[in-house]
């Protein structure tokens, strides 16, 4: 088993070098300047990504596994198939035979398919078990889905307590908009707040989500999981390297599916304390004391962040919105005296969750959007929400 | 007259039944037909123009993708082509286009008069034409097309606008008509076979009809439901699917996909039947193991009843769920295997010719095989864990979806199209065709392996820059398939619809075997008006 094993990965590192010789030949201008991104794809990679973690070494030897035996029933088959289609042809005088039946061979060709895929699926068994196990882990974090973001919590273990959203780089979603994209290697992948990690830490990562079902994948570790509004699931990984880590999500999940990539850096152990320390003390410095009176500029920069982050997806930076989203610009919901009525929307969402429900933002962040929003573009209200309003409002 | 628009010697056939009997006139013969030969004549023309609806949207989606970045369409747009290439694909060209063959074939196959209920086959057919309009109109309705996929997953169904009522509607009477279609099928074989013609003599392409006609009512009626209970979510405040009143996503995943796996088989069945007549006939050689290919035909729509959740490895199921979907999917494999070897001994110390129709059938084998094997990969969790939602399943199922039932439809047409239109197709067109759509097809979705096993997820509207040449050969190969199958209808269909060309005789291939060539060419409008005297295999009309 392991010389078989270690022969096969063998195999595979000549087919990723070919890969490497295959891609290098095929670069068009497309991806002229697009080298591979260590951690995420390569330039016209033929094969599974790199493993990190046992369970994606595990995937890759079953993946080598099933090629080499399913290539081996292809050439059989077909070379029977073929020689007979070169050999019984009538044009070679062949003439027909008359045989059409023969239980005995019937049931060979049942039983013996049937041990094989029985013998496939045994080593996969183990596998699965591996991966469903996600008790004893070092660091729990719980990632959340939202259109379109992934918003992540630490749960458990060193770094309990922080949480913070990641969000694809606003410049690339500009620039996938040109329809002329700069080539970079992390083009799409660029996040503004990485997922971090221990290396060698058994990392249980909950999934759930707030609006839609998104996936949760990262190749390299050989993880997918689903993330399903209203429930949880789990997975796990032990990255058994440094370094950083891409995926996307793979359940589509409207309009911005393309656009909501996961990063995943992994430390060493020290790096990963010096990291949590410091979040720790950003975390501090950056809550928002509720009671706080604030002046309209300075609410004004603040919510432009705010919109930027998380509406400008939808509503555009324009505030024109597109389509089924409602334009901001000039709209009597914004302009509307009463405060009162915006922040309820923006609180509680509105149309069945076209527009989501923004709970989850702090009263400081929801007081400065709303803000932001009645005094830019046209709108011109002078009407300043404090976020004591917002707290008002969330009762 | 048949398929047969216009032609001039056409009256000659069968004159003591063409008086009183002779085919309507006009608009009048096809909006009041109850012949089964019109019937499957406007079955295949209707799932060939969803065919050209559904490969432009695929065309526009490979245009999109062409190169990294946005340059034609918005993402909320990519999802509505992806959403409907998929849905006018499965319901509006390759079923109905199976539900065609079966109403040409099926009668004259079994040596009957004609369906059994000709008017309910008659309102099958035309409620294809409102629901077909109701899906592509959607484009036009507020908000665009459905764009959750053709999977309909809550709780993103429930974000869509009013067109996803319409889609919803659509799929609702596309299902009745199937259903309806199927009763027709399944009592026009089970009781009205000419006499001698048992069950185990008919030609195989009845047999996996029938089989496919029971799959057909068992999982329509619960497509109908997972799409009922996600509008009564949408409109009337139920929460079946919507975990914000405690119902459950994965709960429609389940009702989907108990439906959409046996559909997966319903869109092949039928097309392992057209291969099963065609190998023979250019073989010059009985089908191998005939008893055997209809048990591991039924074998297999038994085994896709409990396979659905290998859709769902990466929703999170316990571990004992995982193992119980892997092994069953496994399974499949040996009945699908079968087959694959039944096949290969018939061609075996055959005397074979390779016209078209052949070249479709071992073409079919060669690529069909390959998505077979893609298939067993994708059934071993752990695998699927990397590939699942990637572009890899993308490969795999337009291989056994293109490159399976199409290329069955194609090698069905040109096998007993002469017998429909009374007209020889041009042969080294349909050699033409043949390459074409092969190596085009290939050029297409090979790539997307590679795409898949690197991570590319699907339903994307733009990605990593490193994916870009495979998907830009994907994009060009696309291209060129898409323009073969417009050359297939002007040049080869609408030719021998037309009459030009060699006429056909009444048993254009000599290895051929069954009641369809013992019938002039083309097939008279009314046939086997009174049960024929079969010989003792059922094959030869006894004079």
């Amino acid at each position: 088993m392991m010389t078989m094993k270690a022969r096969l990965q063998n195999v595979g590192q000549r087919v990723g070098q070919l890969s490497l010789i295959v891609g290098a030949t095929l670069a068009s201008h497309a991806a002229l300047a697009v080298g591979n991104l260590p951690g995420g794809p390569a330039v016209n990679q033929l094969d599974l990504h790199p493993p990190v973690t046992q369970i994606a070494a595990d995937q890759r030897w079953l993946h080598y596994f099933m090629l080499v035996i399913c290539t081996v029933i292809f050439i059989g088959v077909f070379g029977v198939m073929f020689y007979s289609i070169f050999q019984h042809r009538k044009s070679k005088g062949a003439k027909p035979a008359n045989f059409h039946e023969s239980t005995t061979v019937e049931i060979i060709w049942t039983i013996v398919p049937f041990i094989i895929v029985i013998l496939m699926a045994l080593p996969a068994t183990k596998t699965v078990v591996a991966m469903k196990d996600t008790s004893a882990a070092d660091v729990t974090i719980k990632a959340t889905g939202v259109q379109w973001k992934w918003g992540y919590d630490y749960l458990n273990g060193e770094g309990e307590g922080i949480g913070f959203v990641s969000t694809l780089d606003v410049s690339q979603r500009e620039a996938s908009d040109t329809g002329k994209p700069q080539p970079v290697d992390d083009y799409l992948l660029k996040v503004d707040n990485p997922l971090v990690v221990p290396v060698d830490k058994k990392i249980r990562i909950i999934t759930t989500a707030s609006d839609v079902i998104h996936a949760f994948m990262v190749p390299s570790f050989g993880i997918k999981q689903d993330a399903i509004p209203g429930f949880v699931r789990d997975t796990w990984f032990r990255a058994e390297k440094t370094g950083d880590y891409y995926g996307q999500c793979a359940e589509l999940c409207g309009k911005e599916h393309a656009y909501m990539p996961i990063h995943v850096k992994v430390l060493s152990q020290a790096d990963y304390t010096q990291w949590v320390n410091g979040k720790k003390k950003e975390m501090a410095a950056l809550a928002d004391d509720p009671a706080k009176v604030w002046a309209l500029p300075d609410l004004m920069a603040r919510g432009e962040k705010v919109y930027a982050a998380n509406c400008a997806a939808c509503h555009q930076a324009n505030g024109k919105g597109g389509g089924p989203i409602k334009p901001l610009d000039g709209s009597p919901v914004v302009l509307d005296a009463d405060k009162g009525k915006q922040v309820h929307v923006v609180l509680n969402g509105q149309n069945n969750g076209a527009m989501p429900a923004w709970k989850q933002l702090s009263d400081t962040e929801i007081a400065a959007v709303v803000t932001f929003t009645k005094n830019n573009w046209s709108n011109k209200t002078g009407q300043v929400v404090q976020p004591s309003e917002v707290v008002a409002a969330r009762k | 007259m048949s398929a047969v628009i216009d032609h001039p010697g056409g009256h000659a056939v069968d004159h003591s039944h063409d008086h009183e009997h002779g085919a309507p006139h006009g608009w009048r013969r096809w909006l009041y037909a109850t012949n089964h030969k019109d019937i499957g004549t406007m079955y295949l023309l209707f799932s060939f123009t969803m065919l050209m609806v559904g490969g432009v949207l695929a065309l526009l989606i490979r245009a999109e993708l062409f190169q990294p970045g946005l340059q034609f369409v918005n993402p909320q747009m990519f999802n509505q082509f992806t959403t409907m290439h998929g849905l006018i694909m499965v319901f509006g060209a390759i079923m109905p286009a199976f539900v065609g063959f079966a109403n040409w074939m099926i009668p004259l196959q079994i040596g009957a008069g004609d369906m059994a209920f000709a008017r309910m086959n008659n309102f099958s057919f035309w409620l294809l034409i409102p629901a077909a309009i109701m899906l592509v109109g959607s484009f036009f309705m507020p908000g665009g097309a459905p764009a959750a996929g053709w999977t309909l997953y809550a709780p993103l169904t429930l974000q869509m606008g009013p067109s996803m009522d319409a889609g919803i509607f659509a799929m609702h009477i596309m299902g009745a008509s199937s259903i309806m279609g199927s009763i027709n099928i399944i009592v026009t074989i089970l009781n009205m076979r000419a006499p001698r013609m048992t069950l185990m003599k008919m030609p195989l392409f009845c047999w996996t009809w029938l089989i496919t006609a029971y799959l057909l009512i068992a999982v329509m009626p619960v497509l109908a439901g997972a799409i009922t209970m996600t509008l009564t979510d949408r409109h009337f405040g139920t929460h079946f699917f919507n975990p914000a009143g405690g119902g459950d996503p994965v709960m429609y995943q389940h009702i989907f996909w108990f439906f959409g796996h046996p559909e997966v088989y319903i869109m092949i069945l039928p097309a392992f039947g057209i291969v099963s007549a065609i190998i023979p006939a250019f073989a010059r050689k009985r089908l191998f193991g005939y008893t055997s290919m209809v048990y591991a035909t039924a074998s297999i729509a038994i085994l896709s009843f409990i396979v659905w959740a290998h859709h769902m490895f990466t929703t999170g199921m316990p571990v004992t769920g995982q193992l119980f979907f892997m092994y069953a999917t496994m399974l499949i494999a040996v009945p699908t295997g079968v087959k694959i070897f039944n096949w290969t001994a018939t061609m075996w110390r055959g005397s074979m010719t390779f016209e078209t129709p052949m070249l479709f059938a071992v073409g079919f084998l060669f690529v069909f095989s390959m998505g077979g094997f893609t298939g067993l990969i994708l059934a071993m969790a752990p695998i699927d864990i990397q590939l699942q939602d990637t572009y890899y399943v993308v490969a795999h199922f337009h291989y056994v979806l293109v490159a399976g039932s199409l290329f069955a439809l194609f090698a069905g047409v040109y096998y007993w199209g002469p017998k429909w239109t009374g007209t020889m197709y041009d042969e080294t067109r349909g050699k033409i065709h043949f390459w074409w759509s092969l190596i085009s097809f290939n050029v297409t979705f090979f790539p997307m392996h590679f795409l898949g096993l690197a991570g590319m997820p699907r339903r994307y509207a733009d990605y990593p820059m490193q994916f870009a040449d495979f998907n830009m050969l994907a994009s060009v190969g696309a291209f060129f398939f898409g323009f073969a199958q417009v050359y297939f209808f002007l040049f080869i269909v609408v030719p021998m619809m037309r009459g030009q060309g060699v006429a056909a005789p009444k048993q254009p291939w000599e290895g051929a075997e069954g009641l369809e060539w013992e019938l002039p060419s083309p097939a008279p409008f009314h046939t086997f008006e009174t049960p024929p005297k079969l010989n003792a295999s059922a094959t030869k009309i006894l004079a």
